[in-house]
């Protein structure tokens, strides 16, 4: 590896870090976008530093994307409380008037003797590969103080991120905290515009975070994955394209960082799309076994204990299903061996079927009659009620009930344990 | 300064896109999705370049496709991410743009090297050059991209026009459309196709950021100056055709790039209807706040001088036991000017409303004195009388504390009417005195 790209490798990776854990903070509190109107308001006020101190100088083109970037800013905030305008329409007439604003100048500059030398042309679209070493310690100024201020003000970050008005009334000095937060945002979008461009910028600020934020539900943790992932997309964005000629580092990077995302929200524990399918597909088939039970309970009663065979076109009756769902209900349970499929083609319960079916009609009964006696709920609503939260109550839960209802005197077991329903089972014309 | 034909055309070029993305503007910016419409405007690039691929040439029509196709997956996609995998909203769009912008970037360079669709082209356009491409259609010499903006323009108004009802009852209330049976999410992606149709037609003369601004700027400023859809509508289309003369006049007087100008102007046209406004305007609301203190402040100091009158006449019936029913030490030295400026909180305020009610008739000086004159004696007991009919009226409703009754009252007076006031009279059965004991004045 050359000089020249381990020096772009250690820009890329220590601007991925800063931006990915400044980029976190913008995300949880929805300010995503600003980052974006940041970008773009910058470029007039680089235009006018060229412009005042004649060269291409890179602390005033700073100072100058600085003070216009937070005129931006300070506009959308202006004309979000002060007008009928909404913020998404601020943000996007900041970032594009200000952005025009911009290209009017540059274009007046490029016309002007001497003007090509500018290179406002790489604050634009970026030039990762012209980074020099003066641009790298910038950057990692700018990360030093970014890490620095989250660790010293950490508790003061998290507060402001989740709950703005608790903290408020708590006593913290929320504009303060907010301006200190708003200035880490705008200092790094200025240092990052000559690597990865205006519009590139915006997603080197959000996707980090947003990636990060399927693996954890702590802020410290997704602080340290939005960074890692930030230093990941750099690093191997800058070799990619180190490489392979015509390969724009930029857009390499913002892709690099897509596919993290795109992994993430597919694949991580919890919050990715598959953990939830397969959470939501073991809660569906567990209430569909739970409703089969009870179903074949209560049309075998008032005597459950003979266990009578049940033919699919007898569920269906009862119960909202097609014919197709009853009938994979059945084979499912069939499968667990709380079935046993008869010759007719009809189904009966086993002896631990009977017990399962048993345990699951008495806690959906404790709760219909704790919900009429106790909640005061109308007793035509029961039954949903209780079906929902009879499939995710525990078994201790479930006990400590009993007991209750067993104290109050409420306890109307019948022989074999199990309470009546307290509202009429309409099943006559299912029995066989 | 006279104008040249080809500027001439640049005008008509901006006037035609301007219109359009400003008519479909309104209605992104009623449905606040504005940031759709910037991130549309961005991520059409690899739809533009995969037609070009596809087709190698720069044809509009395929290119119009492509970008729809892309256009509304953008929308598509960020509507998914955000409601399945729960990323907010500006989060995800955020990824679906900048990550389709970054490809399209990629396309570009790796396989359109040398044709002339570079980055540079779709940031800021080349309406410059619009002028140099012309085409001959009915007998007129115009340029290329004038007539496929005609199009585009006349598919606008008439997406508009036959979808004005459908439109303006999924702007404003989408459930409410379900339930007339209008398909709420058919008319979203119908719009954001024409959104994405119309940025592509505008991309090769104005670049995308000019696109942008024109998608939320002439409805912003529409927004401020009308509250109903149709002049919305209109004033937005007429503040693109505005911004596109300025805009290419001072582009070509300063020599500089017409699209980024047009902009520009656009966001200073919308600064002057934020400040002028008649309604939403800086100016009005300030104006009316102003109007308001000033009628407070006026008000405040004839139901003093009232009170200091009622108080020196010794007519004051206390609540407090030693003093109920007694005379109070009568004090019916009259205040000086100097004295009710200052008992009303003084500053430029108060002696304007002093100034004021002094020209009107309502206060009288003489050798120093301020005293009420007859018409300013009516206001102040009308006044007098709204406050104590008011506490009356809190203590016999709301059982409040005695001493909780001053400041709400203090605050109803100056907007309890005529009207009001005898109706509260009456529902207190038209007491003579307040909770506190002091009488109240007819």
């Amino acid at each position: 590896m050359d000089y020249n790209t381990r020096i772009v490798l250690i820009g890329t990776v220590m601007l991925g870090v800063s931006s990915g854990v400044i980029g976190s903070f913008a995300v949880l509190r929805r300010r995503a976008l600003m980052g974006d109107a940041l970008a773009h308001a910058a470029l007039p006020g680089i235009c006018i530093a060229y412009l005042v101190v004649g060269r291409r100088h890179f602390a005033a083109f700073l100072l100058g994307a600085l003070v216009t970037g937070t005129l931006g800013v300070s506009i959308v905030s202006f004309l979000r409380h002060k007008t009928r305008i909404k913020e998404d329409a601020a943000i996007g007439m900041v970032l594009s008037v200000f952005f025009g604003g911009g290209i009017v100048l540059s274009r007046i500059i490029q016309n002007s003797p001497g003007g090509n030398r500018a290179g406002l042309d790489s604050y634009i679209f970026g030039k990762t590969a012209a980074m020099v070493s003066q641009d790298v310690m910038l950057i990692a100024a700018v990360c030093a103080a970014v890490l620095a201020a989250t660790l010293l003000f950490y508790k003061e970050f998290k507060l402001l991120s989740f709950d703005r008005g608790f903290a408020a009334a708590q006593g913290w000095p929320t504009m303060r905290i907010d301006l200190v937060m708003m200035s880490l945002l705008v200092v790094t979008t200025v240092v990052g515009l000559p690597a990865v461009g205006v519009v590139l910028m915006a997603a080197m600020l959000i996707i980090p975070g947003a990636a990060a934020r399927f693996w954890t539900d702590r802020l410290g943790a997704m602080l340290t994955i939005a960074a890692t992932f930030g230093a990941i997309t750099g690093a191997i964005g800058t070799l990619a394209s180190a490489r392979y000629a015509r390969l724009p580092a930029g857009p390499i990077i913002v892709l690099v960082g897509t596919t993290i995302f795109v992994f993430s929200m597919l694949f991580a524990p919890r919050r990715g799309i598959v953990a939830r399918l397969i959470t939501r597909r073991a809660l569906e088939r567990k209430t569909a076994r739970q409703n089969l039970l009870r179903t074949l309970y209560e049309l075998a009663e008032p005597h459950p204990q003979r266990r009578p065979p049940c033919a699919p076109v007898a569920l269906i009756r009862v119960r909202a299903w097609t014919l197709h769902q009853a009938r994979r209900a059945l084979s499912n349970s069939a499968a667990d061996g709380h079935t046993l499929r008869c010759s007719d083609g009809k189904y009966r319960l086993t002896e631990s079927g009977l017990t399962a079916a048993a345990r699951v009609v008495r806690a959906h009964r404790l709760w219909e009659v704790f919900l009429i006696e106790q909640a005061h709920v109308a007793a035509d609503r029961v039954d949903r009620d209780a079906d929902a939260i009879e499939h995710v109550l525990g078994s201790d839960l479930v006990r400590r009930l009993e007991r209750r209802l067993v104290e109050l005197g409420r306890w109307p077991a019948d022989d074999n344990g199990t309470p009546p329903s307290p509202h009429a089972i309409s099943h006559e014309s299912a029995m066989p | 300064m006279t104008l040249t034909a080809d500027e001439y055309w640049m005008i008509a070029v901006g006037a035609l896109v301007n219109a359009s993305c400003g008519v479909l503007g309104c209605y992104l910016l009623l449905r606040r999705l504005s940031l759709l419409g910037d991130a549309i405007a961005h991520a059409i690039l690899p739809g533009l370049v995969l037609a070009f691929m596809i087709t190698g040439s720069r044809d509009i029509f395929p290119m119009f496709i492509g970008a729809m196709i892309v256009g509304t997956l953008t929308a598509f996609l960020s509507q998914s991410i955000h409601r399945i995998a729960k990323v907010p909203e500006d989060a995800s769009m955020g990824v679906v743009f900048t990550s389709l912008f970054a490809l399209g970037v990629i396309m570009i360079t790796r396989t359109a090297r040398d044709v002339d669709l570079d980055p540079g082209c779709v940031l800021y356009g080349l309406i410059e050059f619009v002028p140099l491409d012309v085409v001959t259609h009915f007998g007129i010499d115009a340029p290329r991209a004038f007539w496929s903006l005609l199009i585009v323009t006349g598919l606008v108004i008439a997406f508009v026009v036959i979808l004005y009802k459908e439109l303006r009852i999924v702007s404003f209330d989408a459930h409410l459309a379900t339930t007339m049976g209008i398909r709420a999410a058919l008319v979203h992606y119908l719009l954001m196709a024409m959104v994405a149709g119309t940025t592509v037609a505008a991309f090769e003369s104005v670049g995308s950021i000019l696109v942008v601004a024109m998608l939320i700027v002439p409805g912003a400023t529409a927004h401020l100056l009308t509250d109903r859809l149709d002049r919305m509508l209109m004033i937005a289309a007429i503040h693109g055709v505005v911004s596109s003369a300025i805009g290419t006049l001072l582009a070509v007087y300063w020599n500089t790039s017409v699209a980024g100008m047009m902009s520009v102007v656009a966001g200073g046209l919308f600064t002057v209807a934020l400040i002028t406004a008649p309604r939403y305007g800086l100016l009005s609301m300030w104006l009316h706040r102003t109007a308001l203190t000033v009628r407070v402040v006026r008000e405040d100091i004839l139901a003093m001088l009232y009170r200091w009158q009622e108080k020196g006449s010794g007519v004051f019936i206390g609540s407090d036991p030693s003093t109920a029913g007694s005379r109070v030490k009568k004090d019916s030295r009259p205040l000086s000017p100097a004295q009710v400026v200052r008992a009303v909180g003084g500053g430029l305020t108060v002696r304007f409303a002093v100034w004021r009610l002094r020209r009107r008739g309502f206060l009288r000086t003489e050798h120093d004195a301020v005293t009420l004159t007859h018409s300013g004696l009516r206001r102040a007991k009308g006044l007098v009388r709204s406050h104590r009919l008011w506490e009356t009226y809190l203590a016999e409703h709301f059982d409040l504390p005695l001493d909780h009754l001053h400041a709400p009252a203090e605050r109803m007076e100056h907007f309890v009417t005529p009207q009001m006031r005898e109706r509260m009279a009456a529902d207190v059965a038209d007491p003579t005195t307040d909770p506190h004991g002091r009488s109240i004045p007819e």
